[in-house]
């Protein structure tokens, strides 16, 4: 079994290890920093681009081309916001970050602002850590005082300071143009791209980056060995590490760091999580956050893939799938934010959809039409399946409901409430037609865990 | 608006944080709330005055976002987590349990004061499922025992407070 | 008249059909030009652009370009450069006009994506067409014939919303209808500048509304339910009075001020029950006042003069004309006229001409009022410009006629005739008034009438047709939606006869149309600026006229949509 490599959560736990400015610095902290500023700021972008080093809030955007993208002449200031929202169900990474390590993200944030002349950052924290906004804001505080943050950074004429900006439970805020619009004090409705790339018209319509909190954390540590050494950790297209979090139906849930693609999912679960619960055996894993398409287990992926410079056969069933963007795009499902569910034969899929859909119905902004009345009715039509009323032709017209969403809408929510749904159905599509059968019998509809 | 003095010093500071004023209005509802309770037509026409707007573009946040309310609750806050992790962990039955401790339903003050149960959307911390937020508290692995033990902690609280 | 700039025109390719366009003409806009509709709800072309609705999604390409080499990629087939199509459908709304644009709007994948949205705006709709005030024109009932599906899939509950929201004084709400479109949102930000609307809650459950306290009660508010695609918005006025397939439109111009705003007239077997705004891209765009909505009540006032007297007493029209021209005779040398700023280009030609057989002076009475910089200007007379051009007066109006009072006062003036306006209005007592005999020849009684020797009845802008110049020197036609009272005639008819009754001469009673044809003969024959017009030539939405010679005249009017006052 490959072992850890924790490079963003190596103090995460560790005992003794606490969240204030001396504790960092006795570990090492700001040293990157001090000598970041030392350097040209295109030497830091190009160490970035170098390093391979692709977005972990979900879509896996090349960070450094995001950052070349970035429109710096226009003589607008630049704007850098960490997307700390978090809000993918599944995920629960960035959470440990803020709370246990806040200046490993504040150091990655100043290196990434003085590498792209950032006038002024935000940090948009989810509503829902309020401790995380107030240990954030502390760290800040610290910060300003050792002058890493704030005028004239350690003795450089460079000045950026960080506010955090906090969130209100609205999982839409994730998306970046809606979490502008957020900022500005506005319905979190996302924006239309074209015109309104963040890179140009971004925050208050100037030049703005958005990354994860996780991101800005690994530019950290690519700042201090170079992109060249960062890009042989992980492999090829898949560079660094990564942060796994494992929730559900396994016997040791949380969260793994492992060079990205160096582990397989079923090295993953069974080795590392434990493996099922006791009696249980694993019936489907959603492999990157709520929204990514599920996987069931017993499945079998053919097709070629590139390793090196040749092209290879591969033959896999679930467990072999390593754990990398390109493998599990492959698969027709995707490595998003990180976040693996389980769920083991305890589980009916009606019903886990069911929750599912409920979430993405409650959480659609309700700017476009097929997401906005989608979403509902999809949500209506797996509600109404779990309480009894179920048909043998609802998951076809949930397909197609689904179908009817995903690449119309204005941002990637229309693919992210569609994708559970198609695939669920396409998946599980036996349990759809039969669950009116199953629901015939009362006391099989007492599920011992309600899902809904 | 009678809002503490703290309040108010912390709304202007705020307030500097942004080239825009308008930016401003999700952290001052957010003190506003913390400070009142809850958010009321006139803290909405306040803080709409406040940062040169008019009443109906906070109101648009107030309905949007869930976090903020338009009515006070109980003196403690129980938001227990409804998403799929926690939901497979046994979330639905945690909140079954607070609200058969509290006598109460999902989104009223329960009867004697004491708590506003919510269910939630995700509050990202799977792994430790099920999850609970008591106001500003996350408890983790809160399983029906849990919520039970919790609850009474609550009451004992609230019983030494008065 | 005035040049147009000349704009960079580009080719782009819709559905096959090439067609030039300026560079960053949005594809909607674009395949209008070729006869293609590109369905659409929150696109609005006066209003920024959100790209919600998502029924404007068709399919695109850009013609391939060699990465490496830069060079087109051509296509062996056709000989000409290759198309690269986007997998996912775009919205045309948002998407410009750029060299070598292709746009497919009748593949499969567009028909289903209008489908799709289709269905999802129908499943949480009411459909109660049948009761709503926007059958007739409704988007949703015009689209739901093309990508309707005929049946519903949907066997859920429906949201329920409020059905009667009061908005404000003119507009009522049923939030069920609604579809989230925004453009009202946007109007009334944008154009009206009063953000008073907003959506509160989220997702399906988003409702539009004011702030409590609050009301949509500004003079735009009506243009929302305009603009409203489907019946969410709806007129208090017009709401359950008629269905808009029996009303016959006819072109119109608002009175109300110098803007003349573009309008349409609605009506039916000879009652107005409606007025909206005519798209004028020069002068007010697709919007008009609240205020200019309801003139049309004007038509069936109580106030209404319907009877022509003399002395109190009823009496032909005939009669009229040969008492007034007896006085006027009479009193040769001491006859003075005042005429209106509401009065049409024709009627003030024609009052020119019989204050010049009299060799006498005609006095306008100023109407300045609060402007609202955006469609209400602070003219309130629809054609000042009209009496300069046709040099029926050669100065500003005032509001007080003090030249006027003094010389009854000093008994110069013996008859005074008057063309709708109440000279009490304009400094001359009851008492100076009842020293003269007047003439009065107008649409509504007031003081003046009240006194007045003879009183002809005449027509309402809704009951005639002429033409006004605007604030911007530009002559705008409007024509007769209903007939008037039975017996009242047109003001050229009365004029016509009055001067001809002056004269010694009789003519044939003649309709109002010919005259109006023969009254431009004479018109751009004798003012050099109209020469080469008719009343026919005039285009709907007006053109600009030659206003050199009065540049330096100080007008009242400030800044409004389409106008900067000449400083």
């Amino acid at each position: 079994m490959p072992e850890q490599r924790r490079i963003i959560f190596k103090h995460i736990d560790s005992p003794g290890y606490t969240n204030d400015i001396a504790c960092y610095q006795q570990n090492g902290g700001y040293e990157t920093l001090k000598a970041a500023v030392l350097r040209k700021p295109e030497e830091l972008i190009e160490e970035v681009k170098k390093s391979g080093l692709r977005g972990r809030g979900g879509a896996g955007f090349s960070c450094g081309l995001k950052w070349s993208l970035l429109d710096r002449k226009s003589g607008k200031p630049i704007y850098l916001i960490v997307n700390a929202d978090e809000s993918e169900p599944g995920t629960f990474k960035d959470r440990y970050i803020l709370h246990q390590d806040p200046h490993q993200l504040i150091e990655g944030m100043m290196i990434t602002c003085f590498a792209n002349n950032v006038k002024q950052a935000y940090i948009y924290i989810r509503g829902e850590f309020p401790e995380g906004a107030r240990i954030l804001e502390k760290a800040l505080a610290e910060a300003r005082k050792a002058n890493f943050v704030g005028s004239n950074i350690v003795g450089t004429t460079y000045s950026c300071d960080i506010f955090v900006h906090r969130g209100a439970g609205a999982y839409i805020c994730g998306e970046e143009t809606g979490l502008i619009e957020s900022i500005e004090g506005k319905r979190p409705y996302p924006r239309i791209k074209p015109p309104f790339f963040p890179a140009v018209l971004g925050l208050y319509q100037c030049p703005t980056i958005v990354n994860n909190v996780e991101t800005l954390c690994h530019v950290k540590h690519i700042a201090a060995m170079g992109g060249e050494a960062y890009s042989k950790i992980g492999t090829p297209g898949n560079t660094g590490t990564r942060i796994l979090c494992v929730s559900g139906h396994v016997k040791r849930p949380g969260y793994y760091e492992f060079e990205v693609g160096k582990l397989t999912l079923g090295e993953l679960l069974n080795d590392v999580c434990g493996g099922p619960l006791p009696g249980r055996t694993f019936k489907a894993v959603i492999p990157g956050g709520s929204s990514a398409k599920i996987l069931r287990f017993g499945e079998r992926f053919k097709g070629k893939r590139k390793v090196g410079a040749e092209m290879q056969d591969y033959d896999w069933g679930l467990d072999d799938v390593p754990m990398d963007f390109d493998s599990l795009a492959m698969i027709g499902s995707m490595a998003g934010s990180g976040g693996v569910i389980v769920m083991d034969d305890s589980v009916s899929m009606v019903e886990a959809l069911a929750n599912i859909n409920a979430f993405y119905a409650h959480e659609s902004c309700g700017q476009c039409t097929p997401c906005r009345e989608g979403s509902l009715w999809m949500k209506r039509i797996t509600n109404r399946m779990v309480l009894g009323g179920a048909r043998p032709e609802d998951g076809a017209l949930l397909k197609n409901v689904a179908d009817q969403i995903a690449g119309r809408t204005i941002c990637a929510f229309g693919e992210a409430c569609s994708w559970p749904t198609q695939s669920f159905v396409l998946k599980f599509g036996e349990e759809f037609k039969t669950y009116a059968e199953r629901t015939k019998d009362s006391s099989a509809t007492l599920a011992t865990t309600p899902l809904v | 608006m009678n809002l503490s003095d703290t309040t108010v010093k912390q709304i202007d500071e705020v307030i500097t944080h942004y080239p825009v004023k308008r930016s401003a209005a999700l952290p001052l509802l957010h003190l506003v709330q913390e400070d009142q309770g809850y958010i009321s037509q006139d803290a909405i026409a306040w803080i709409a005055t406040k940062l040169e707007l008019q009443p109906i573009n906070v109101y648009e946040l107030v309905t949007f976002y869930p976090m903020f309310r338009q009515k006070p609750i109980g003196k403690r806050h129980i938001k227990v987590c409804r998403t799929l992790s926690c939901a497979l962990m046994g979330g639905y039955k945690t909140c079954s349990e607070f609200e058969t401790q509290f006598n109460t339903k999902k989104g009223e003050i329960s009867p004697g004061g004491e708590v506003t149960i919510e269910f939630v959307e995700c509050l990202a911390s799977c792994g430790t499922a099920p999850v609970v937020l008591i106001d500003d508290t996350l408890h983790q692995h809160v399983d029906c025992a849990k919520a039970r033990a919790l609850s009474d902690q609550i009451k004992a609280e609230l019983k030494a407070k008065a | 008249m005035i040049a147009t700039p000349t704009v960079d025109l580009i080719t782009v390719n819709i559905d096959g059909k090439d067609v030039a366009v300026p560079k960053g003409t949005n594809v909607i806009e674009a395949a209008a030009k070729v006869g293609v509709d590109v369905p659409h709800y929150c696109y609005h072309p006066k209003l920024t652009v959100v790209g919600n609705c998502r029924m404007c999604l068709v399919e695109m390409g850009l013609p391939a370009v060699d990465p490496a080499t830069k060079t087109p990629v051509m296509d062996p087939a056709t000989g000409k450069q290759k198309i690269n199509w986007m997998p996912r459908p775009v919205i045309g709304c948002a998407t410009n006009a750029s060299p070598g644009l292709h746009i497919r709007t009748t593949t499969q994948l567009v028909k289903d994506c209008r489908e799709g949205v289709m269905e999802f705006l129908l499943v949480n709709h009411p459909l109660d067409c049948p009761i709503c005030d926007q059958a007739g024109e409704c988007k949703l009932q015009e689209q739901a014939t093309g990508y309707g599906r005929g049946y519903s899939r949907y066997v859920e509950d429906k949201n329920v919303k409020p059905k009667r929201t009061v908005l404000g004084p003119r507009v009522t709400l049923d939030d069920e209808r609604c579809i989230l479109c925004s453009r009202c949102i946007r109007f009334s930000k944008e154009v009206a500048k009063d953000d008073v609307l907003g959506f509160i809650d989220r997702g399906s459950t988003s409702t539009l509304t004011c702030f409590p306290g609050k009301q949509l009660e500004n003079n735009y508010s009506l243009n929302t339910v305009d603009i409203c695609p489907v019946g969410a918005l709806t007129s208090t006025d017009f709401r359950f009075k008629m269905r808009v397939w029996f009303l016959k439109q006819t072109n119109s111009i608002d009175t109300e001020t110098s803007v003349g705003a573009n309008t349409v007239v609605w009506s039916r077997e000879g009652q107005i029950y409606r007025i909206t705004p005519r798209q004028n891209d020069e002068v007010n765009d697709t919007w008009m006042a609240d205020s200019g909505r309801i003139l049309y009540k004007q038509v069936k006032a109580e106030d209404r003069l319907t009877h022509t007297s003399v002395a109190k007493q009823a009496a032909s029209l005939a009669e009229a004309i040969t008492k007034a021209s007896e006085l006027i005779k009479a009193n040769a040398g001491a006859v003075r006229l005042v005429a209106s700023g509401k009065n049409t280009v024709e009627e003030q030609f024609l009052i020119k001409h019989l204050a010049d057989s009299l060799a006498t002076k005609t006095s306008l009475i100023s109407r300045v009022g609060a402007g609202d910089n955006i469609l209400v200007s602070k003219d309130h007379n629809p054609n000042v410009r009209g009496a300069l051009l046709t040099g029926l007066i050669s100065e500003l109006p005032t509001a007080q006629l003090t030249t006027l009072s003094s010389e009854i006062d000093s008994g110069k003036v013996k008859v005074v005739i008057s063309f709708s306006e109440d000279l009490t209005a304009a400094g001359i007592s009851e008492s100076q008034l009842s020293k003269v005999q007047v003439i009065y020849i107008g649409t509504h009684h007031n003081k003046t009438s009240g006194l007045a020797a003879i009183v002809i009845p005449s027509l309402t802008v809704f009951e005639k047709s002429g033409t006004f110049i605007n604030q911007q020197f530009r002559i705008q036609k409007f024509v007769a939606a209903v007939p008037g009272p039975a017996g009242v005639v047109d003001d050229l008819v009365i004029l016509t006869h009055l001067t001809s009754s002056l004269h010694g001469t009789t003519v044939q009673l003649t309709q109002a149309a010919g005259l109006l044809a023969q009254t431009w003969t004479s018109l751009s024959a004798t003012i050099p600026s109209l020469a080469p017009l008719s009343f026919s030539t005039i285009p709907d939405t007006g053109l600009l006229v030659d206003s050199t010679a009065f540049a330096k005249l100080p007008f009242v009017e400030t800044e409004t949509l389409h106008f900067k006052p000449v400083v």
